[in-house]
């Protein structure tokens, strides 16, 4: 009966993405670093034999997923499906086959049945510190930026790679975290690995390859329909962001045509000297985001519904080669949908939000006592987001990171890991672009060393120079600030110094507004005022 | 859904004869449960063993009306008089629904100076990522009744900028004449060092004569978003919490029942009517906390060890993990969810739980296509208006129900005893219309499929908490109750793995008759973090100390029984963000148990998530949260010896139902479960039918009686 084995294999299929999230569960509950524990920055996923991607975790974030659903395929090339062994787990940070950056490493491992190869479970999490120069945007080179691990063995047949391990320790800051997190990343396979044979011997599965084609299958049809809902043609758009020392222009022609979306990001700026720069594969992760946001956000990721979105990109600061510095790759990656939605925005009139602040406003933190005193020393990482633009029929999400899938972590938990004191994060009041829909508020914070202490900051900002636009007659959101509290001007990028007694002011963008504000309602607005969201102490 | 309507003998009012001493178990001799629901409040009466029960329509305007009904039926069923009762039990949805329905006080939040859009800005995070049109749910106290304040507590408890007490006299005039209804204080880092939110209090109290809820009492843990909303529920439900109980106290005497009164709390543990009223927010999920109770009761009965129990109801299902019959417990969790059940969807509340995850999978919950042509069920309800299509109350499109009515496994004529006739045809005709048309099946096929998407979500929701719990789901026995939980419950086991299913009497009640089984208990929590390789023992058995005062205290206030205690640490490798609990001694401890507790740790995180972390000798182990939980140790249930084999009985009827291991609809035997007697053996296929649900033994089981008459679904190879 034909129908009921249809109604078995979508049963499977609702299983897979079950072992794909518990895979991502354990990562999230073993992880060191925090990016990982408390902001989710990770991904998970199943993998056919051929390296396609079955099902990947709602979990994670879409930099990592969209990535990593590439990067599997680089390390059966490389490893060969003939040397491949039960208890096998593969690794990279490569740059140009992982997803982006040293800080993100991948694993894969393969997963055998009865002896036989029956696909591969993927995971990837951004690990504290990778060595080098640290997490920022001053490296010249992927060399300065840390150490590389080409794909090699991190478990041969179950016995971990003891030479990776001792290398590893030697290179980076806190060993104990970063090879925990290693082990976090293995662990997660295992579990992944385990529930599939469990799912296979319960259903009497030998193989992936009836689900896997049944998955993909299904997924192309509806792709295929709601691309053929769309209108034909081509639409580019252009932004200006802040770059390092210099402004940096973005650019995309997006090119609907039957059964598939094509973006090219063709005039897009050169390579930076900086450690701003984009692998290619991150770059489209991004862009494949923004466009299954448009065209099938209920449609699960997969290799079928990726299949159908193809870029292209001469080397440029969103396509750099090895060996440039990427270190920062996700402030620009960040960018990218807000570049391809732009040019979305004219083929679908009165559909796309305006633009947002994008990029988080993270920063990394290397805390320390005053020369001459005691105390403690400390790397920290914090999250933080600006406000997204405002939607066609509603007012953007304050605070809210877009196109990132990570939270922010607790102060109290922040100020526990390191001598520092949050005086301030709350909403920024008046930043939000004006509009019949208002833009999301960004959020200031204000950050000082513990008495006795002092620190030094990696900027990560963008939109400081460039406010993001509004759409449709909608006003600008309000541009980042970088500064000291005695009113000094910092740079949105690269490490500079807090001294003590003086607090770092951040204050991320607003969006920007969606719609003629003439056409805003009295209502709306007298919330506004009442709630104090468009005072304008904070501007 | 069924009416106001009293519940018959023999199945309201269950017979002790068998001997399974279900009643005896308590020092009071005639106790009342009461558990006001969503739809129906539930009344159990436990008079010297027997029960009886009885479900009234819940009375939103009146909630204590629908007590008073039921307590008259059931007391006039078992023929005593109100003023007999010795001990009402008392658990209540309304808290939750209150949040829900964003039905609270007026509530003026007092905050940290820097901090005031804390529960606004929330985790920074989306709960969807692509869609785009996201609504995040709205803050309980919206901006503008938020009050910052000057002040500020470090990380280490120690004061980095003093109160500013000027400010607050001011702001107390202000709140005064606000209109307010309740007022909330939570400051940074309260629960290292609480001082400066109890002098604000104690300022405030001077010129406000609102209740006053500081986030260190209600919620003394880390986490600035989770405690700061938990204070806020707490304080938003209090009024409106105080006012009713007060009431219930009130017409309860009236009716002369004078009897101490009691709540359960979303623990699963008894407090009393004034710590409920001062902390409400204790009293979410207290209902769905009473039926995980009468799960471990009858874990306790039949001497298992590991259950998992499942309770389905019309609109979702909730699974609970039972251990050592103890439900495990966690310190926080999400209500009011308001997209789809959505993880993220709802707001966080930081207290003591019964942990179970809960799916928007019940009878009610409706199926549907999506675009990839995958039948999806739920979240959506047809809840008991329209009700499933099958009710011929005007419901159009497939629910679970109809589904299940397709298939057989239920009878049309003889639904709730008959009260509801179900229309077989109109079932076919939504299912037809909203699943089977739109992917070329029939409407037998679609049915198999709602029932096989639905199940399978419960499996997985289910495969998931034991994986985050680190245990293995098909070592538990199941527990199922809840009218549409024995239904489903056989094909559940066979995609757990799991080889025994009980399915006790007076399923229907279950959380009322948990009341009635719940021990007087209380949890005290601290967060303080605490490194082993600094560990401090002093400090530490002061702690301890602390937490065992407050826990006894609120025990001995209400139970002169002898107390258990239970001692836990939530600890992690240092850099980690997740704790795992690690069951301490019960005793003073010593510098030289740091190495002990990083022993035990290392243990129970190889237990939880399959090998501890190697080759990091350097990695540092820390406490978290301490958590001190005392309990009143209940007489313990009589024991019933399980029977895993008995004579097959012949099947008076047979009829023909779908089996999903089979494929096919087969002939299968149809029984009254009251015509089966302890020890007798159904043979599947076949349905047990009583008034309320059916149980459907899929052909993999058989179904033994028990000797207390709970019905017991075991896998035909592990039939004796």
């Amino acid at each position: 009966m034909s129908a009921l084995d249809d109604i078995r294999l979508q049963v499977m299929w609702n299983r897979l993405i079950s072992v794909v999230e518990e895979q991502a569960m354990t990562l999230i509950r073993t992880a060191f670093s925090t990016s990982v524990r408390e902001a989710g920055d990770l991904s998970a996923g199943i993998y056919d034999p051929k390296g396609r991607m079955l099902a990947q975790a709602v979990t994670g974030t879409p930099g990592h997923v969209n990535t990593m659903a590439e990067a599997v395929g680089h390390f059966i090339e490389e490893i060969g499906p003939e040397n491949m062994h039960a208890g096998d787990t593969y690794v990279t940070n490569d740059p140009w086959k992982g997803t982006g950056h040293l800080h993100d490493i991948t694993m894969v491992s393969p997963s055998f049945l009865d002896g036989k190869l029956v696909g591969f479970f993927a995971c990837t999490a951004h690990v504290v510190d990778v060595g080098g120069r640290g997490f920022g945007a001053d490296a010249k080179s992927v060399y300065e930026e840390g150490i590389q691990i080409p794909i090699m063995h991190f478990a041969r047949k179950g016995v971990v790679n003891e030479d990776l391990v001792r290398l590893l320790r030697a290179n980076v800051r806190e060993p104990n975290q970063v090879v925990g997190d290693f082990y976090s990343l293995a662990a997660c396979n295992d579990v992944g690995h385990r529930r599939l044979v469990d799912m296979m011997r319960e259903t009497g599965m030998a193989d992936l390859d009836a689900l896997g084609e049944f998955i993909f299958t299904r997924t192309r049809a509806a792709m295929l329909e709601r691309i053929a809902a769309l209108p034909k043609g081509r639409w580019s758009n252009s932004l200006m962001t802040d770059g390092y020392d210099q402004s940096v222009r973005l650019e995309v022609a997006v090119e609907i045509g039957e059964g598939r979306v094509h973006a090219d990001f063709a005039g897009s700026d050169g390579v930076s000297r900086w450690g701003i720069n984009v692998p290619l594969i991150y770059t489209k992760a991004y862009a494949c985001y923004a466009l299954m946001c448009v065209v099938a956000p209920d449609i699960p990721n997969n290799w079928a519904s990726l299949s159908l979105f193809t870029i292209a990109a001469p080397d440029c600061i969103l396509n750099a080669p090895r060996p440039a510095p990427v270190s920062l790759r996700h402030v620009f990656g960040h960018m990218v949908p807000d570049l391809v939605l732009g040019a979305f925005s004219q083929a679908l009139p009165g559909q796309i939000l305006a633009e947002g602040a994008a990029a988080l406003w993270n920063l990394h933190i290397s805390a320390r006592p005053v020369a001459g005193q005691t105390g403690r020393r400390a790397e920290m990482l914090l999250f933080n987001s600006g406000g997204m633009g405002a939607r066609p029929t509603l007012d953007g999400l304050s605070a809210t990171a877009f196109p990132s899938g990570v939270m922010t972590m607790p102060v109290e938990a922040t100020e526990q890991t390191g001598p520092i004191v949050v005086w301030r994060k709350e909403l920024r009041d008046g930043s939000g672009g004006d509009g019949e829909f208002r833009g999301g508020l960004g959020q200031v914070l204000e950050i000082e060393a513990l008495p006795g202490h002092e620190f030094d900051f990696s900027a990560m900002f963008d939109r400081v120079n460039h406010a993001p636009k509004g759409r449709d007659g909608g006003a600008e959101g309000a541009p980042g600030v970088v500064a000291l509290d005695d009113g000094t001007k910092l740079n949105p990028k690269g490490w500079q110094h807090v001294p003590a007694g003086r607090r770092l002011v951040l204050k991320a963008p607003g969006g920007g507004g969606y719609g003629d504000p003439a056409k805003r309602s009295n209502e709306a607005r007298a919330t506004d005022t009442l709630r104090g969201y468009t005072d304008r102490d904070d501007i | 859904m069924f009416g106001p309507k009293r519940i018959d003998r023999q199945d309201g009012a269950i017979n002790d004869e068998r001997g399974d001493g279900m009643g005896k178990s308590t020092q009071q001799a005639i106790r009342l449960g009461a558990d006001i629901g969503g739809t129906f409040t539930d009344i159990v009466l436990d008079l010297n063993g027997t029960l009886f029960s009885t479900k009234v329509l819940t009375n939103y305007t009146a909630p204590e009306q629908a007590i008073l009904d039921g307590i008259e039926t059931v007391c006039g069923e078992a023929g005593i008089d109100p003023s007999a009762l010795e001990l009402v039990i008392h658990g209540t949805t309304l808290a939750t629904n209150a949040l829900i329905e964003r039905r609270g006080a007026k509530t003026a939040f007092i905050t940290t100076e820097g901090f005031r859009d804390v529960i606004e800005m929330r985790t920074e995070s989306r709960f969807d990522q692509y869609d785009l049109n996201l609504k995040l749910p709205t803050p309980l106290v919206p901006r503008e009744d938020r009050f910052p304040v000057a002040g500020r507590i470090g990380a280490e408890g120690q004061e980095l900028l003093p109160l500013d007490e000027a400010a607050l006299e001011a702001l107390a005039d202000r709140i005064a004449a606000g209109g307010y209804g309740a007022v909330a204080i939570g400051f940074l880092h309260s629960y290292m060092n609480p001082a400066h939110e109890r002098r604000a209090r104690e300022i405030l109290s001077r010129k406000v004569s609102l209740p006053i809820s500081i986030s260190s009492d209600v919620s003394p843990q880390m986490r600035e978003y989770e405690r700061f909303n938990t204070v806020c529920a707490n304080a938003y439900v209090r009024p409106q919490m105080e006012d009713s109980l007060a009431r219930l106290q009130i017409r309860l005497a009236e009716m002369g029942a004078t009897c101490p009164v009691f709540m359960i709390h979303s623990g699963g543990g008894l407090i009393s009517l004034e710590t409920a009223a001062e902390f409400p927010v204790r009293l979410v999920e207290s209902g769905p906390a009473g039926g995980a109770i009468f799960a471990a009761d009858v874990a306790k009965r039949f001497n298992l060890d590991k259950v998992v129990s499942y309770d389905m109801g019309g609109t979702t299902a909730k699974i609970c993990l039972i251990e050592g019959f103890a439900p495990k417990t966690a310190r926080s969790f999400e209500v009011a969810r308001t997209t789809r059940f959505a993880k993220g969807s709802g707001m966080p509340i930081s207290i003591p739980v019964i942990e179970m995850i809960e799916i928007g999978a019940g009878g009610g919950s409706l199926a549907w296509v999506d675009a990839m042509g995958r039948i999806q069920t739920g979240p959506e309800s047809a809840a008991s208006e329209p009700g499933p299509a099958c009710y011929q109350r005007g419901g159009e499109r497939p629910a679970i129900t109809d589904a299940d009515l397709v298939l057989g496994k239920l009878d049309p004529d003889n639904f709730a005893g008959g009260a509801i006739r179900l229309s077989v045809a109109n079932s076919e005709q939504a299912i037809q219309t909203e699943v089977a048309g739109k992917l070329g099946l029939d409407s037998l096929a679609a049915g198999f499929g709602i029932c096989e998407v639905v199940d399978e979500n419960m499996a997985n929701a289910a495969r998931v908490h034991a994986v985050e719990n680190g245990k293995t789901i098909g070592d538990n026995v199941m527990i199922a109750f809840g009218g549409a939980a024995p239904l489903h419950a056989a094909r559940l086991c066979e995609k757990l793995g799991i080889d025994r299913c009980l399915i006790p009497q007076g399923a229907g009640v279950g959380s009322a008759i948990g009341f009635l089984r719940a021990p007087f208990g209380y949890e005290a929590l601290a967060s303080k973090v605490i490194r082993l390789s600094g560990f401090d023992a002093n400090a530490f058995n002061t702690l301890i100390a602390e937490l065992t005062e407050t826990a006894m205290g609120f025990v001995k206030s209400g139970s002169a029984g002898e107390i258990r205690r239970e001692v836990t640490a939530f600890m992690r490798y240092s850099g980690q963000g997740w704790e795992i609990p690690v069951p301490l001694p019960d005793r003073p401890f010593t510098a030289a148990d740091a190495d002990v507790l990083r022993g035990m740790f290392q243990s129970a995180y190889a237990e939880f998530f399959g090998r501890a972390i190697d080759g990091l000798g350097g990695l540092e182990v820390e406490i978290v949260t301490l958590s001190v939980k005392a309990e009143d140790i209940r007489p313990a249930p009589a024991r019933v010896a399980m029977i895993d084999t008995g004579a097959a009985m012949a099947a008076p009827t047979t009829r023909a139902v779908f089996d999903p291991a089979q494929g096919a609809m087969l002939p299968s035997a149809i029984i009254e479960r009251s015509a089966i007697e302890p020890g007798q053996r159904v043979e599947g296929p076949a349905v047990i039918v009583e008034r309320e649900t059916s149980t459907v033994v899929t052909t993999p089981f058989d179904a033994v009686m028990q000797p207390d008459g709970t019905l017991m679904l075991i896998r035909k190879e592990q039939v004796q």
